[in-house]
């Protein structure tokens, strides 16, 4: 198909690259430059999609963000993505576009029956037609509205691209390169400032490449390149473009959204897709512009119809018409520069403007040059149902509430302007409260809340004069106050043309027996008529009525509807707009990736992976990671075909019955010195401290204020001001930041300073009873006997000529040791063990197993640690002091904490010695009962005994002291499990600690 | 995102710091008798005022002294930070 609506000369695109695509499986050809929305219309093709709720056919309506309709399923650099805006996606080499919210297709959409039912899809249709039955919710009406909703499919693919965050400080963020961004950022550039300037677009100078003026005798454009080579050559600038400032947040924190490499049709592997750019700016420019708002009109959605200054951009950038016969709709003077660009390329326009007959420089200039204007005019309804083909059009009364003459005209396309909205978004981000100007019928940013300032038309002046004046003024003024410095700018002459007033009209009446739908938002097939019923229907905050309506909730966030909603609401409230108010400005300004958002964070980078010294030699004997925080844990040693439960079973029996080794590196270590430590360690623990010899560690408890137990580990008194500290591997940070706190706040007068050590050590535990026997081996010339190294003792040994440290210590409650020497020896370390302890049968355990010992020795941990147990709860009150003031004694008093009936730790074997019991089940009187079943207490950790080879669980049991004997059931609806179990005791195995001891 | 000034540090991204509560929180004297009502009130009561507040925060990612932060809980203005040893007025 060839261009028949492409311009032979006009437009900034490359018409030497063309550049071949898709359309609904269609191969056409666009040029380098080009958007999606450009191409097609350069091709003649208009109907790109059909509406959300009447599936009514769409076509484009603006040439960038403003863009409510032409939203497409684009597939490119093998991804797919939904609702790509044809308007701002740049053509490239093989991209396909499909249409989206239609089926079969977009010529022939089943759905459009919508549009013949919508007596029945009114305002507020979900709220009233799904409500009853309830019972069809679930199964048809949920159903049913999923998918009828959302547009385009997302891909489930995994996205393949790569996507990157980058931080970036500055003085000065300009955000929009229109004249006033560009001056105000040369000016400030010129100061010396570090400035920031981006752009949405591909190209550089927003107005400056559409509109007839001139700059010291330079044509927009050519002013605009030039400031912008000048500001590209400037160490203390950065430029970019393709870069959409869509957030505003506290602290001046403001977030880019680049599109780095779509355009590109071969980029290199390391360039990144998208970038998202979080920026601290010292003082922000919002030069972001205005967005021309329509009239709204019959069938004003109509594949045709365009906004005039989008017509007038798809002639000036893109060398396209957007038809060969168009009426302009106007009220007011900018939509003549529209037309004299189509009378200037040779196509006849005829203009329609509301306001009474008068004249301005524009008007005269359209007059001058022949062109047919109707002035009282307007477009009632368009007709043509994928395309338009003429309109109704009338001349109004002088109230403008009806007509005095109606007729048809042929034509091919519609542009319309109802005046100038300014892009406040940014501003009312940044928590500016907007104030109504009356003057241009539109909401500008009041007083600065953060170091914001608006310029230009994004503030409400629409002249090129004011708009570079206010720029430089702010650009100078601002970075002054920064740099220190001023440099003089002369403020350039400009050529512009001046425009007339405009007339306060937003919507044309219907005559007598006509009710043709009149769209306010197209991207949610809002009309008239919607808010007029919601009205009717009570709805009186404006922000009630967008969300019954859905008015500007869509993608496009109204930026076209916006205005004309509310004047509606003010005409029927018979309010001002001021009165009425506006509906609150979100982030993102435009809608942006997910992967962008996500960045880097992805699989193995989603967090740091921490990995002890001797992870390599875990992987190498087929270890089973296991993630435990952000540390990667060996939670079984594979062999053969083993299974977890297998191998596990195997290493905790081997323990029980010879010797293993398991690597501790990950417990939490903190070195604590001062000489107050001994103090310290003693309000911290709920357990004496003073007494603690130089040479022993102690098993210690520390709570909350609120009584609740924190953690629980060994302290080693390896001096007399020096302790080392251990916490559990999850709760390590939090134990740190717990001392910080009351070292730097509760008790400054404590001389101690605690610092996380975990990193520092790698640490292997021997347990099981021949652990002595291979500890002498691994010191042959140390005394390790029971009465030189008793349980909780300490010693400072070399091992294989390596500084070491020895702890007598248990977890497993076996005779078990725990060495730690520096992290650059555990590799070390443990190849020597796993070579000395072959002739004891030693095997290395992981977290399964050394589960499996804990969970039998009745040994708690974080499932029982689980923030909602008091000591006496997890059978630990004997380490609770009557004697001293620790944090959180005051509350082991509460009331709660003390009734007879209170929970506490059990042992659990289900009744037939096999069913081993899920964790998390909760035990119940009678599996039978009526739910909800009362609770008696959930199962905290479960493990196969190897003792007595049988399942074997802990759980926290309401009044379980008074439990032991009696017999229950574990349910599990989660499994679909009901194990009948007996209450035992939580030590299951050796309780009176002979094995640690021995 | 906040932007934190660490007495010690200077300016700072919020994500390098971690929130800790009301900093006018007294904590009763170890060792020293206290009511139930005034130690309930300590563990368990807190203002939550609209506007200025006085909190800590942990400079974790840095630092890690706990600081003193006047903060506007509406508007997140930042008036003062200083050290936990100082006065905020």
């Amino acid at each position: 198909m060839s261009q028949r609506f492409r311009l032979n000369k006009e437009g900034l695109i490359n018409r030497n690259k063309k550049i071949s695509f898709t359309f609904n499986g269609k191969k056409l050809f666009g040029y380098e430059g080009d958007t999606i929305a450009s191409a097609l219309i350069a091709n003649g093709i208009h109907l790109v999609g059909r509406s959300f709720k009447y599936h009514r056919p769409r076509g484009f309506f603006g040439a960038g963000v403003e863009e409510p309709n032409a939203k497409l399923q684009v597939e490119f650099n093998g991804h797919s993505e939904p609702n790509v805006n044809a308007t701002e996606m740049e053509l490239v080499e093989g991209l396909s576009a499909t249409s989206q919210n239609c089926w079969p297709s977009v010529n022939f959409d089943v759905g459009a029956i919508n549009n013949f039912l919508k007596m029945f899809f009114p305002a507020g249709f979900y709220y009233k037609t799904f409500m009853w039955p309830k019972s069809f919710w679930y199964k048809i009406y949920e159903p049913f509205i999923r998918k009828a909703a959302g547009l385009g499919v997302a891909s489930i693919e995994k996205d393949k691209e790569r996507y990157e965050h980058k931080f970036e400080y500055c003085d000065l963020l300009v955000t929009g390169s229109g004249p006033s961004g560009l001056a105000s950022a040369y000016a400030a550039a010129k100061n010396g400032a570090k400035v920031i300037l981006a752009e949405d677009k591909p190209r550089f100078g927003g107005t400056l490449l559409t509109d007839d003026v001139s700059i010291d005798n330079l044509s927009g454009k050519d002013w605009a390149e030039k400031i912008i080579s000048e500001l590209k050559s400037m160490p203390n600038v950065t430029v970019k473009n393709r870069s959409q400032v869509f957030g505003y947040y506290d602290h001046n924190m403001l977030v880019m959204f680049e599109r780095v490499s779509d355009h590109l049709e071969k980029k290199s592997k390391f360039i990144p897709r998208q970038r998202l750019w979080y920026i601290r700016a010292k003082e922000t420019i919002l030069s972001t512009g205005s967005i021309e708002r329509p009239i709204v009109f019959g069938n004003n959605d109509t594949p045709g119809i365009f906004l005039s200054a989008a017509a007038k951009e798809y002639m000036k950038v893109y060398g396209v018409l957007v038809g060969k016969k168009p009426l302009i709709f106007t009220n007011n003077d900018s939509a003549y520069e529209t037309a004299l660009e189509f009378k200037k390329n040779n196509v006849e326009p005829i203009i329609l403007d509301t306001r009474e007959e008068h004249s301005s420089e524009l008007i005269d200039e359209a007059k001058s040059k022949g062109i047919d204007i109707r002035f009282s005019h307007g477009v009632i309804v368009a007709n043509g149902y994928k395309k338009v083909k003429s309109a109704k059009i009338g001349k109004l009364n002088k109230d403008k509430n009806s007509f005095e003459k109606i007729e048809t005209v042929d034509c091919d396309c519609i542009c319309v302007s109802g005046f100038w909205t300014p892009s406040v978004h940014l501003a009312s981000q940044s928590g500016n409260k907007l104030k109504y100007e009356e003057k241009i019928d539109a909401f500008v940013p009041d007083k600065k809340k953060q170091h914001e300032t608006s310029v230009g038309a994004a503030n409400g002046s629409f002249t090129l004069e004011e708009s570079l004046k206010n720029g430089f003024e702010n650009g100078s003024n601002l970075s002054a106050k920064i740099t220190d410095t001023k440099t003089e700018i002369a403020i350039p002459n400009v050529n512009e043309k001046k425009y007339g007033a405009h007339d306060k009209f937003w919507c044309m009446p219907l005559p007598k027996n006509e009710n043709p739908k009149r769209f306010v938002d197209f991207q949610n097939d809002v009309s008239v008529s919607d808010i007029e019923i919601a009205l009717r229907e009570g709805y009186r905050s404006i922000e009630h009525v967008k969300r019954y309506t859905t008015l500007g909730m869509a993608t496009d966030q109204g930026r076209t509807s916006n205005l004309n909603g509310l004047q509606l609401v003010s005409n029927i409230e018979n309010k001002i707009v001021p009165e009425v108010g506006h509906t609150t400005f979100r982030p993102p300004f435009t809608p942006i990736t997910i992967g962008t958002i996500v960045g880097r964070e992805v699989g193995m980078e989603y967090m740091p992976t921490r990995k002890t010294p001797m992870h390599e030699w875990h992987e190498k004997n087929n270890a089973v990671f296991v993630d435990a925080g952000a540390w990667k844990r060996p939670r079984y040693y594979k062999q053969g075909n083993e299974t977890l439960f297998e191998a596990s079973k195997r290493e905790a029996k081997n323990v029980r019955e010879n010797v293993g080794i398991c690597d501790v590196t990950t417990l939490g270590k903190i070195d604590i010195k001062g000489p107050d430590a001994a103090e310290f360690l003693n309000r911290v623990y709920t357990n004496a401290w003073m007494k603690l010899p130089v040479g022993k560690a102690r098993y210690g408890l520390m709570l909350r204020e609120d009584g609740i137990v924190m953690d629980d580990g060994t302290t080693t008194r390896i001096s007399e001001n020096h302790y080392h500290m251990t916490t559990t591997t999850a709760q390590a940070a939090n134990v740190l930041s717990h001392l910080e706190y009351y070292l730097q706040i509760v008790w400054p007068e404590l001389n101690v300073n605690v610092v996380s050590t975990t990193e520092q050590w790698a640490g292997a535990a021997i347990a099981g009873p021949k652990s002595r026997d291979m500890l002498s081996k691994l010191y042959p010339d140390l005394d390790v006997s029971n009465d030189a190294l008793p349980f909780m003792g300490y010693k400072e040994a070399e091992f294989f000529g390596v500084p070491s440290r020895i702890f007598r210590i248990s977890f497993s409650g076996e005779l078990a040791y725990e060495i730690n020497v520096k992290s650059d020896h555990g590799m070390f370390m443990w190849e020597k063990m796993m070579e000395v302890g072959k002739e004891f049968g030693n095997q290395p355990y992981g977290t399964e197993a050394l589960s499996t010992l804990r969970i039998e020795m009745g040994h708690v941990a974080g499932p029982e640690l689980d923030g909602r147990t008091i000591p006496s709860d997890v059978s630990l009150n004997g380490l609770v002091s009557k004697k001293k003031d620790f944090i959180g004694k005051n509350s082991l008093g509460r009331e709660a904490f003390n009734v007879e009936s209170r929970q506490k730790i059990v042992g659990l074997i289900p009744i037939d010695r096999k069913s081993s019991i899920p964790e998390g089940s909760h035990i119940v009187q009678d599996q039978n009962a009526k739910l909800p079943n009362p609770k008696l207490g959930h199962v905290s950790s479960s493990c196969w005994s190897v003792e007595n080879n049988n399942p074997f669980s802990l759980a926290i049991m309401k009044d379980g002291k008074n439990m032991i004997g009696k017999k229950f059931f574990a349910v599990s609806p989660l499994k679909n499990k009901s194990i009948e179990v007996e209450v035992i005791s939580s030590h299951y195995v050796d309780p009176e600690g002979k094995r640690v001891r021995s | 995102m906040l932007y934190i000034k660490c007495p010690y540090c200077g300016l700072r991204a919020q994500k390098e710091f971690s929130y800790g509560g009301d900093a006018t929180v007294k904590r009763p004297n170890i060792n020293e008798e206290v009511s139930s009502e005034d130690w309930d009130n300590f563990v368990y009561m807190r203002k939550s005022p609209r506007g200025k507040h006085t909190e800590l925060w942990q400079h974790i990612a840095g630092c890690r002294q706990w600081i003193k932060v006047q903060r506007d809980t509406a508007t997140h203005e930042i008036f003062q930070t200083a050290k936990v040893t100082e006065e905020i007025r």
